[in-house]
């Protein structure tokens, strides 16, 4: 395995990307662009209500709406089993997953599917929704995380208990589970501590907000055969989900992954594919079903908000003793909120003896939380990232400093288990200390610098790559994997590497459930990692087959047959020479074509750990805060093509900007948000940030063959806490809630 | 989006007979970019969109330095900020122009869509306020003109009758000495509706040190853009100074009547009606000394 | 059912007739009847982009303007907007800085940008930034799209 600095020819440079053009052109087809003859619209009805009883659905008058063809409600899906099913994201109850695909007896929070309709347009189809006649016992909306953990709290399912660290309780609560992780002995810890930090945190609701809302257009062959196409992080997630909620073999669903327009977490749930196939079924006709854009925020799942507690302890000289968290996340209308993934992050930049970590699962009228960009990392990183910032000040020592001191390195372990292998900790905060922007003057007045670290575990998961060896030299590719954010080109370049080839030679197809092995969804940081691990065994095998039909052509043993920089020689004795491409035009001589195939399940992601540093300025008139200078550093293992990874890094960096200072569900008494618009949920444009600065520290996974770490989601983690500091740094106040809107900054500082 | 009809208007009568006949499920569509968005959404029932961009009288963009501005209802706001004479002569219109919605809004919206909108947070009606526009409105019963303060009665209400439609917006040439400044706090620096927006215009003596007479109006603190009357006197004779000004910061802040909303708190309104009033009226006054 | 009309126009410099519903935009002309599906929809209320074209030479969002009062004028499309046998400047740029991830919202930004060089080729970043904040795009913190466009801007002036 990896783990020395090489020279590589494709690895580490920056090729166009091959599905470029089509990108650039307006030819790529994403899922609302699919088109079909016969082509039907469908539309769903969404609860007005966030907590209320269906007493009847009366579907009559729009089924007699000119231009309708079908209606369906939660009768026409199979009887839901109350049972666990493992979707390849995580065990996942049916009752549930069923449920919030169409309410069968209650809706759990305003936007809640209830039914929906097919017509011969999108309009047509709108309109016949308001002839759906839908009776509802309202009852009391609970929104808040600590209200719903409240004992005389309304109860969202009566069925649910809190299961605690194996045992379930009696009673029905809105906690669906406690988790606790303990590492040494806090109480000691805390007692060789001479300075103890402890505050509470409070995070919003937050969205993706990818620009593509979800999409599906869903056929019934008579034959019983199902073709969906839609866009998605995962075209077998999708298959699965179908087949469980539908009760129908995957033998006989086909998902058609057209191009995706963003996803972040966001896009692994499905929502209406399987409205889509069940309106299908019922007409006899493809029916394509979108979701508009205020369906998006009030129907599908966006990032839990939270209640953190932090405290940490720490000595004279800057050594932490001890760590302790309570990390409260709202689960949405479901159980499944990410406290599991915020709890295994949230100390490990971190070499800590002593933690304990308390989680808790918890329903509420919202929508069923969706992973969103290191899901659960973000919320805890807020708490400890700020706590640290204040341990740091009250010591009096530089905040990077105090992270050197304190640094994660290999072998030590995380307080939820794992030992940590060689990872790049310690290294993303020297580069940060040592960025001319740390060191940049930035005493006006109201101007603040802050920094803050974050860690994200990464994942595997199953790939699968095939490659087929073309007669002019060149290859395809086929995989998996759907295409967010350029890992065609990054795959694509791991097998040229194999290959001894350009990126160019190689011709990547992101391909259909009936085409390729199984691969799991794109998200967890794991596409560049495991997809790219599979195409580099695939080039493996493709290259050992070439060897082989070397040896033939020149009648010597494979063994002495050697492959280096594209060109296939032989030793001992004989002098032969031939390149990659020549010889791929002798395939069909050499006993016909070649095909490699790779599959992966590594259990070797490495975690990803990133620094930043940003200067803000404050409106100390108006709460305003704007982000001046933006640098984030992050381990990547290996930069495979380092424009993606940077694009990775600022995308992600800028997705934190937005959370920390505007973007948040606002909801009303009755659990209505009031703000489900791109106009009102106020996510960046690019007037309201500056360049963000990039930089790529590379300490290889021993893990990867090329050294690669995940990046996507690290990102995401430290600007939060990061622009808290700063914002401290800038006018003394310590902001414990998200976002720190104008609003909540001007009260914080005493002017309403 | 329910079904409506599209009729393309060439006359103003022709609009104004629509109208009439048709009530208050008609609507005129100009740039669109409100209407559009509230049929789709369900938020207004309407049987007919009158196009009157093709109308001469609602597209003329006139400004003459004796006689002032003619600006028809329709011109977009692009067309508005490239006339360098309207940018001179009237900054504080010319700024709210330049931050409604993005680039491409600005490419279909326009000053009279927004007045006709009327919307409490609308970015144009404080300008139009402090710049005293008259509003010229054709309706059956031929022509007539109203103060622009007077054009809002209500969130979406306006002073419009029965088949009366705006045709353009009348503001006098500036005096001498005078300069127009507004702006809006939004969360964001684009795209966001005004939390509250504040336009002002003053008028200085030949020395640039005393005010000979203010307009303060505000948006987005009470259920229609206001015309801070009485903080606009206040500073009528006074010296430049940030006593004066705070003055009529103040007794802006007393006409305000904020709600809260996903936008934003009502005390922060308040407070902000303040700051941004202090703000709009320096910036008005530096443009004054700013100009030879 | 809702009575169509027919509508002439320019798009992409080709005259095209379609028939439309008063309530359909043309973003859904274009994407439903046209078949040219390189507009977006993002928001569908003129917050996101996605969905820019150039109106009679203007910048509009497709999801704001009907079909219906497209008679007589002139569309351009992000299909119009490379020759057959090469990209636009613009197109380059985007591929050459890495400035698209998903690419749901790059055809939007690239009639942006477009309508922006055409009147000011020199743009500096501020009014770069200003003039694309229309322009929702959440993969790529905007840096390398910037500079994309700042790039095709030295290119010109040079």
């Amino acid at each position: 395995m990896e783990t020395e600095k090489k020279e590589y020819k494709v690895i580490g440079t920056r090729p166009i990307r091959h599905d470029g053009v089509d990108k650039v052109t307006g030819r790529a087809l994403y899922g609302a662009d699919f088109q079909m003859t016969g082509l039907l619209h469908g539309r769903v009805l969404r609860s007005p209500h966030a907590h209320a009883r269906i007493v009847s659905i009366d579907t009559s008058r729009a089924e007699a709406y000119p231009g309708v063809k079908g209606v369906v409600t939660a009768k026409d899906l199979p009887e839901a089993e109350d049972r666990v099913a493992d979707l390849g994201e995580g065990a996942v109850n049916l009752k549930y997953l069923c449920d919030n695909i169409l309410a069968s007896d209650k809706v759990l929070y305003k936007g809640h599917a209830v039914a929906a309709v097919a017509a011969t347009s999108p309009h047509i189809a709108e309109e016949a929704c308001t002839l759906i006649d839908v009776e509802y016992e309202v009852l009391p909306p609970v929104l808040e995380v600590r209200q719903a953990m409240e004992a005389d709290a309304p109860l969202l399912h009566d069925t649910l208990k809190t299961t605690s660290m194996g045992e379930t309780a009696d009673e029905p609560s809105n906690v669906a589970s406690h988790i606790q992780h303990q590492l040494g002995d806090p109480d000691k810890g805390f007692a060789e501590a001479d300075i103890i930090v402890e505050r509470d945190f409070v995070t919003g609701t937050v969205h993706q907000g990818y620009i593509e809302p979800h999409n599906a257009t869903a056929h019934f062959n008579q034959d019983g055969q199902l073709t969906i196409w839609c866009s998605t992080q995962g075209a077998f997630t999708v298959r699965e989900q179908v087949a469980e909620i539908l009760q129908y073999p995957i033998s006989k669903i086909k998902v058609v992954p057209m191009e995706i327009g963003g996803g972040f977490g966001g896009k692994i749930s499905v929502y209406i594919k399987p409205v889509a196939a069940m309106l299908a079924k019922k007409t006899g006709k493809p029916v394509k079903v979108l979701m508009n854009r205020a369906d998006v925020f009030e129907g599908t799942g966006p990032t839990p908000a939270s209640y953190v507690r932090v405290k940490m302890g720490a000595t004279k000289d800057g050594k932490i003793t001890a760590a302790e968290a309570y990390l409260a996340f709202e689960a949405g209308a479901y159980p499944g909120a990410p406290v599991g993934p915020g709890a295994m992050c949230i100390f490990a930049p971190y070499s800590i003896e002593n933690v304990i970590i308390d989680g808790y699962d918890v329903v509420v009228n919202k929508p069923k939380t969706a992973p969103y960009r290191a899901p659960g990392a973000p919320n805890a990183a807020f708490g400890s990232e700020t706590v640290v910032d204040e341990l740091a000040e009250k010591l009096d020592i530089d905040p990077l400093e105090f992270r050197l001191i304190n640094g994660a390195k290999e072998g030590d372990r995380r307080a939820d288990g794992p030992v940590h292998p060689r990872i790049g900790c310690i290294e993303t905060v020297e580069a940060a200390k040592a960025h001319p922007h740390y060191t940049a003057p930035n005493g006006k007045k109201h101007h603040g610098r802050g920094v803050a670290s974050g860690y994200w575990f990464n994942i595997g998961l199953e790939s699968s790559v095939t490659i087929n060896v073309n007669s002019d030299g060149t290859i395809n590719l086929i995989e998996g994997s759907t295409d967010i954010g350029g890992t065609r080109a990054s795959i694509a370049m791991q097998a040229a590497e194999v290959l001894g080839i350009p990126a160019e030679s190689v011709n990547p197809s992101v391909v259909d459930t009936n085409s390729v092995g199984y691969t799991a969804v794109t998200g967890g940081s794991r596409t560049t990692y495991a997809t790219g691990y599979a195409a580099y065994e695939a080039a493996q095998e493709v290259k050992q087959k070439m060897i082989a039909r070397a040896a033939k052509l020149w009648e010597v043993d494979e063994a002495n047959v050697q492959f280096a920089d594209g060109e296939f020689s032989s030793i001992n004795g004989k002098e032969e020479q031939i390149s990659f491409r020549d010889l791929c035009a002798q395939l069909g001589q050499t006993g016909g074509p070649v095909v490699g195939s790779g599959t992966v399940n590594p259990g070797g992601a490495g975690g990803a750990y990133a620094t930043h540093v940003v200067d803000v300025a404050v409106d100390e008139e108006t709460g305003k805060v704007e982000v001046l200078r933006y640098t984030a550093v992050q381990d990547a293992g290996r930069a495979i093509h380092p424009s993606y990874v940077e694009g990775q890094i600022q995308g992600g960096a800028v997705q934190g900007i937005g959370w920390a200072l505007n973007e948040e569900y606002i909801y009303n008494d009755e659990g209505t948000m009031t703000n489900a618009s791109f106009l009102d949920y106020r996510m960046p444009t690019c007037l309201d940030l500056p360049m963000i600065d990039a930089v790529i520290v590379e300490v290889p996974n021993p893990g990867h063959p090329y050294g690669v770490r995940g990046v996507g989601e690290v990102p995401i983690v430290p600007p939060m806490a990061a622009i808290a500091n700063a914002i401290y740094d800038a006018i003394g106040i310590r902001m414990t809630e998200l976002p720190m809107s104008p609003d909540r900054l001007l009260k914080a500082m005493g002017k309403i | 989006m329910q079904d409506f009809s599209y009729v393309s208007a060439q006359t103003v009568p022709e609009a104004v007979a629509l109208l009439d006949e048709k009530g208050e499920k008609a609507r005129i569509l100009a740039g669109g970019t409100d209407l559009i968005v509230q049929v789709r959404e369900a938020r207004r029932d309407v049987d007919l969109m009158i196009d009157v961009k093709s109308i001469p009288e609602v597209n003329v963009l006139n400004y003459d330095a004796n006689a002032g501005l003619t600006l028809g209802a329709a011109v977009e706001c692009y067309k508005i900020y490239a006339v360098d004479a309207i940018c001179d002569a009237y900054p504080g219109l010319v700024d709210a122009t330049k931050i409604i919605g993005g680039t491409a809004i600005q490419g279909r919206a326009g000053v009279g869509g927004n007045l006709c909108n009327a919307s409490p947070a609308a970015d144009c009606i404080p300008p139009l306020i402090v710049l005293n526009a008259t509003c010229v409105i054709a309706g059956p019963n031929g022509e007539r003109e109203l103060p622009v303060e007077q054009f809002c009665t209500a969130p979406g209400q306006t002073a419009l009758e029965k088949g009366e439609m705006l045709v353009s917006m009348k503001i006098p040439a500036p005096a001498s000495n005078s300069s127009s400044f507004y702006l809006r706090f939004i969360p964001r620096n684009e795209m966001d509706i005004a939390v509250v927006g504040a336009g002002a215009s003053v008028t200085l003596d030949d020395a640039k040190q005393t005010i000979v007479s203010a307009r303060i109006g505000l948006a987005a603190v009470a259920p229609t853009p206001l015309f801070a009357e009485e903080a606009s006197a206040l500073l009528a004779g006074r010296e430049v100074s940030d006593a004066a000004i705070d003055e009529a910061a103040q007794a802006a802040q007393a006409i305000a009547r904020p709600i809260s909303d996903m936008r934003g708190t009502a005390e922060q309104r308040t407070h902000l009606v303040g700051v941004l009033t202090r703000r709009a009226l320096n910036g008005a006054i530096q443009r004054v000394r700013d100009t030879a | 059912m809702a009575r169509k009309s027919h509508v002439q126009t320019t798009i992409n410099g080709e005259t095209v007739e379609f028939l439309c519903e008063s309530r359909q935009s043309l973003l859904e002309v274009l994407r439903d009847e046209l078949h040219l599906t390189g507009a977006k929809e993002g928001c569908n209320n003129g917050n996101c982009g996605a969905c820019s074209v150039i109106l009679d030479g203007r910048l509009v969002n497709s999801c704001l303007v009907l079909g219906v009062e497209t008679e007589g004028k002139s569309v351009e499309t992000i299909e119009g907007l490379a020759e057959p046998d090469k990209l636009h400047p613009i197109q380059d740029a985007f591929l050459e800085n890495a400035a698209l991830q998903c690419g749901i919202c790059t055809p939007g930004f690239i009639m942006s940008a477009k309508a922006l060089l055409d009147s000011n080729p020199n743009p500096t970043e501020h009014e770069i930034r200003y003039w694309l904040a229309g322009n929702l795009c959440r993969c790529t913190g905007y840096d390398k799209i910037v500079k994309a466009v700042l790039d095709v801007a030295k290119e010109t002036s040079a």
